[in-house]
């Protein structure tokens, strides 16, 4: 059971709520924990952290923190732990809340790897740090926490719903912290949400949760567009690709994002030439043709071919392509009438071109 | 009446010293414990709020008596009692003054709930060190309401002195008693010296009190 990975297996009932689980995920980047409320994803979370204990298998990296002898007590184990609400210590200050886990690290012999300055810069916090805790804005709050998480010099960062208690303004506000966080940092996060949006801006791996179990889990896109799961059913199904910025135009503003086959354009300057970019397609905004379209104001047209297709309801037909002339590059959905799909009388593995009508792109990602 | 005022003073301030040293880990048990049986014990603190003193006086002198429990315990101190003993009067008014410190202190540690102190294991704080840092300053409000209200309570008890103390000067006569004894003899003018002064004291106490509640509520 040595590796580089994240190995977790828990099991058992926590109240009414019955949990079995038991998956595998990368020690980098963010993994999503998704599925509908009470499907027990902050379960999930809670177990890792220890908060909870049931029984089960926790191993990060080649560090065993539970199996069947032992199981190594919260204070123990080198997490960040972001609540839904910030929950910061009222009685101390927002310097002293930041420290109180960096402190405690030292204290334990841990490497200052993440620096205070480094976290006060990512977050944004400097005006904050003398203000009492009770006196800041909500996102205010949430990037305290965050940043509290950080410098107690974790090996996992586990996130549970941390813009779920947010209004709209502040979410904006704190995702672009969130994706430089994940851009300039190398340490592997636990990020629980209910909200796809959420989760097709941050992720790179998936875990699909329901009742209490793991539906599904792998890389954002595989799972995004796989006809066996409900993602490409819901009525804001989209895509994700990420891609490389190739250069601008400024005469037209655009600029041309390569993929892994073909090129986007997207509105706008979105970053120096070479920088990774994430943008997603919503399938409601892809349409399909027989043949390259003529005369038409849509800027991106790629060949793609059909992998499956589903009915989604009695009018929509879900397409899912590959994008290339032999289907080798990224997938994407299209979401078209059921009408369209009878007029062109599509079958799996028919060439098509996919016309995308808005593709919206993520924050520019750091490196 | 000096002598008096000062060792009703001594009595006090022992007295909620050992309440809080005594109440907090009680607070802290109460507060937190999964245990079914912990409201008999909460119960069995919050007994002195509805009995009369004299009940509880009664039950504590069979105790300190020189063949109750006490009196085993004072036989190692080289004392045959201690019923009629400022010790004996302490122990008395801890048990007296027990609900109106260890109450608020287990209200302050149930009002901030379980997550601050998740908060803090998942930050590496052992227990010890989460019980030190953020669950006594987040109830600093109810250690202060607790100690004010057991040094003013044990202050102003009479019925279990009464029972268990005696009226010996320097050793168990204190300010009740004392305005008692004034009466009952007719010195109404020392009786009012004290009477007046024990209701300024109580009015200050308890103005201050909130006052600085209010305060120190506003900080959190």
């Amino acid at each position: 059971m040595v590796g580089e990975g994240i190995t977790a297996r828990f099991e058992g009932s926590l109240g009414q709520f019955r949990l079995a689980v038991s998956f595998q995920a990368p020690n980098h980047g963010i993994t999503g924990l998704f599925g509908p409320s009470g499907c027990g994803k902050t379960s999930v979370l809670r177990c890792m952290a220890g908060l909870n204990r049931v029984r089960g298998y926790l191993c990060i990296g080649n560090d065993v923190w539970q199996d069947e002898n032992h199981f190594r007590p919260v204070h123990q184990r080198p997490i960040g732990y972001v609540f839904q609400e910030a929950s910061l210590f009222a009685h101390l200050s927002v310097r002293s809340n930041l420290t109180y886990g960096q402190r405690r690290a030292m204290k334990r012999g841990g490497s200052n790897s993440v620096p205070f300055e480094e976290v006060v810069e990512l977050l944004g916090l400097s005006s904050l740090l003398d203000r009492e805790s009770a006196h800041l804005s909500g996102g205010e709050r949430q990037r305290v926490a965050i940043g509290r998480a950080l410098l107690s010099q974790p090996r996992l960062l586990l996130m549970d719903e941390p813009l779920a208690a947010l209004d709209r303004f502040s979410k904006e506000e704190i995702l672009p912290y969130l994706e430089r966080l994940r851009d300039t940092l190398d340490i592997p996060v636990f990020y629980v949400s209910h909200d796809i949006a959420e989760v097709e801006r941050l992720a790179d791996n998936l875990v699909l949760m329901s009742a209490g179990a793991i539906q599904a889990m792998g890389p954002l896109g595989e799972l995004l567009s796989s006809p066996d799961l409900p993602l490409a059913r819901m009525p804001e199904a989209a895509m994700v690709l990420d891609g490389v910025v190739d250069r601008f135009d400024p005469v037209y503003g655009l600029t041309e994002v390569r993929l892994k086959v073909g090129q986007l354009l997207v509105s706008g300057n979105s970053g120096k030439p070479g920088s990774p970019r994430r943008v997603k397609v919503v399938a409601t905004d892809v349409s399909l043709g027989r043949h390259p379209p003529v005369d038409t104001s849509i800027l991106n047209s790629l060949p793609a071919r059909v992998r499956a297709f589903e009915f989604n309801g009695p009018h929509q037909v879900t397409v899912f392509i590959a994008l290339g002339e032999n289907g080798e590059g990224d997938s994407l959905l299209a979401r078209i009438s059921h009408k369209s799909w009878d007029t062109l009388g599509l079958q799996p593995g028919d060439l098509v071109h996919a016309r995308i009508k808005a593709v919206t792109l993520a924050e520019p990602r750091r490196h | 009446m000096g002598q008096t005022i000062l060792l009703t003073l001594q009595l006090a301030v022992i007295t909620t010293a050992v309440l809080l040293i005594v109440g907090t880990p009680l607070a802290w048990w109460l507060a937190r414990s999964p245990a079914w049986w912990k409201e008999a014990v909460a119960t069995v603190v919050a007994l002195p709020l509805v009995l009369p003193p004299t009940v509880l006086g009664f039950y504590l002198l069979l105790l300190f008596g020189p063949s109750g429990p006490g009196g085993r315990i004072a036989e190692w101190f080289g004392a045959k009692t201690l019923a009629f003993t400022f010790e004996g009067l302490v122990i008395g008014s801890v048990i007296y003054s027990m609900p109106f410190v260890v109450q608020p202190i287990r209200n302050a540690f149930e009002a901030f709930g379980q997550r601050p102190l998740e908060v803090a294991a998942t930050l590496g704080a052992t227990p010890i060190d989460t019980f030190f840092t953020v669950a006594l300053p987040l109830a600093r409000p109810g250690f202060l309401t607790g100690a004010v209200l057991g040094f003013a309570h044990t202050v102003g008890e009479f019925g279990v002195v009464l029972m268990i103390g005696g009226n010996i000067p320097g050793e168990t006569k204190v300010l009740s008693i004392a305005i008692f004894d004034y009466v009952e003899t007719l010195q109404w003018g020392k009786a009012h010296l004290l009477a007046g002064g024990m209701l300024v004291f109580s009015f200050i106490v308890i103005l201050t009190m909130m006052t600085v509640e209010k305060r120190l509520g506003r900080a959190a």
